[in-house]
């Protein structure tokens, strides 16, 4: 006999094994990426075609970092999500799809880094 | 698994025996928007790169990203953001719960994608 209640029993379970978290992390990402995709794309549109100097002033500026920084972990966070459904969707062969998907997280994983690091170069180094 | 047993039996319909629809067109381009903004992420990343490598790097990057090929780059990938974003939000309210009725549906997709357009034009008169 079972002394687990039967939302316990079935929690977790499903065709991906971890029920709704994809689905609600996709929401949770989108929300804070509406005022993050705002505040980047503006100042980012602003510094593109300028010189260098302003670039290295603008993430120099805690605010400006900060906001890159959130928005390139969030957003890659977000694309990876949002590209493994399309692969899951779209790509049947079981060796291609789970080459793309592994594909898709490490390159999500490495430019988002990547982004990351650059600004981070930027806001500390110089 | 569900494979397993599936045999020959009969599949639904797929996207194209569908007559498309306003909210299908507009449900579709938010995934092509979304898969296309992979390359204006990278550009970003590439962008951002260049100018923590330094001076020099920096200007032949810059220069490519604004160069006719890569405006033209950055202009598909502005707008796709606009979709994406304003699309979203619309995705964010009927996640709430609102705006199923046809007729609202209609129109709110037909703000969005006119607002994509708008949204675009204004962010680059504001570069």
């Amino acid at each position: 006999m079972s002394f687990k209640t039967s939302r316990a029993r079935v929690s977790g379970l499903g065709a991906s094994g971890e029920g709704t978290h994809h689905w609600w992390t996709q929401r949770i990402t989108s929300v804070a990426l509406v005022p993050l995709t705002i505040l980047f794309v503006i100042p980012f549109a602003r510094a593109l075609g300028g010189p260098h100097g302003d670039v290295m002033a603008l993430y120099a500026n805690p605010f400006h970092a900060l906001v890159a920084v959130l928005f390139l972990a969030v957003g890659f966070h977000h694309l990876a999500h949002g590209v493994q459904v399309v692969i899951e969707d779209y790509v049947h062969g079981k060796g291609l799809r789970t080459a793309l998907l592994l594909g898709n997280t490490m390159f999500c994983f490495a430019f988002g880094f990547a982004g990351i690091f650059a600004v981070l170069k930027i806001a500390f180094a110089g | 698994m569900a494979d397993v047993k599936r045999g020959n039996r009969p599949l639904s319909p797929h996207l194209q025996i569908y007559r498309p629809q306003l909210s299908s067109v507009l449900s579709i381009f938010h995934r092509i928007t979304g898969v296309g903004l992979t390359l204006g992420a990278v550009l970003v990343v590439w962008w951002l790169l260049a100018a923590a490598t330094g001076p020099e790097y920096f200007a032949t990057v810059d220069g490519l990203i604004t160069s006719w090929i890569g405006n033209l780059i950055l202009l598909g990938s502005s707008w796709a953001l606009c979709y994406h974003l304003l699309n979203g939000v619309r995705h964010l309210v009927w996640d709430m719960g609102y705006g199923f009725e046809v007729e609202t549906a209609d129109k709110t997709g037909i703000a969005v994608a006119a607002g994509s357009g708008v949204l675009t034009i204004l962010l680059w008169l504001a570069a």
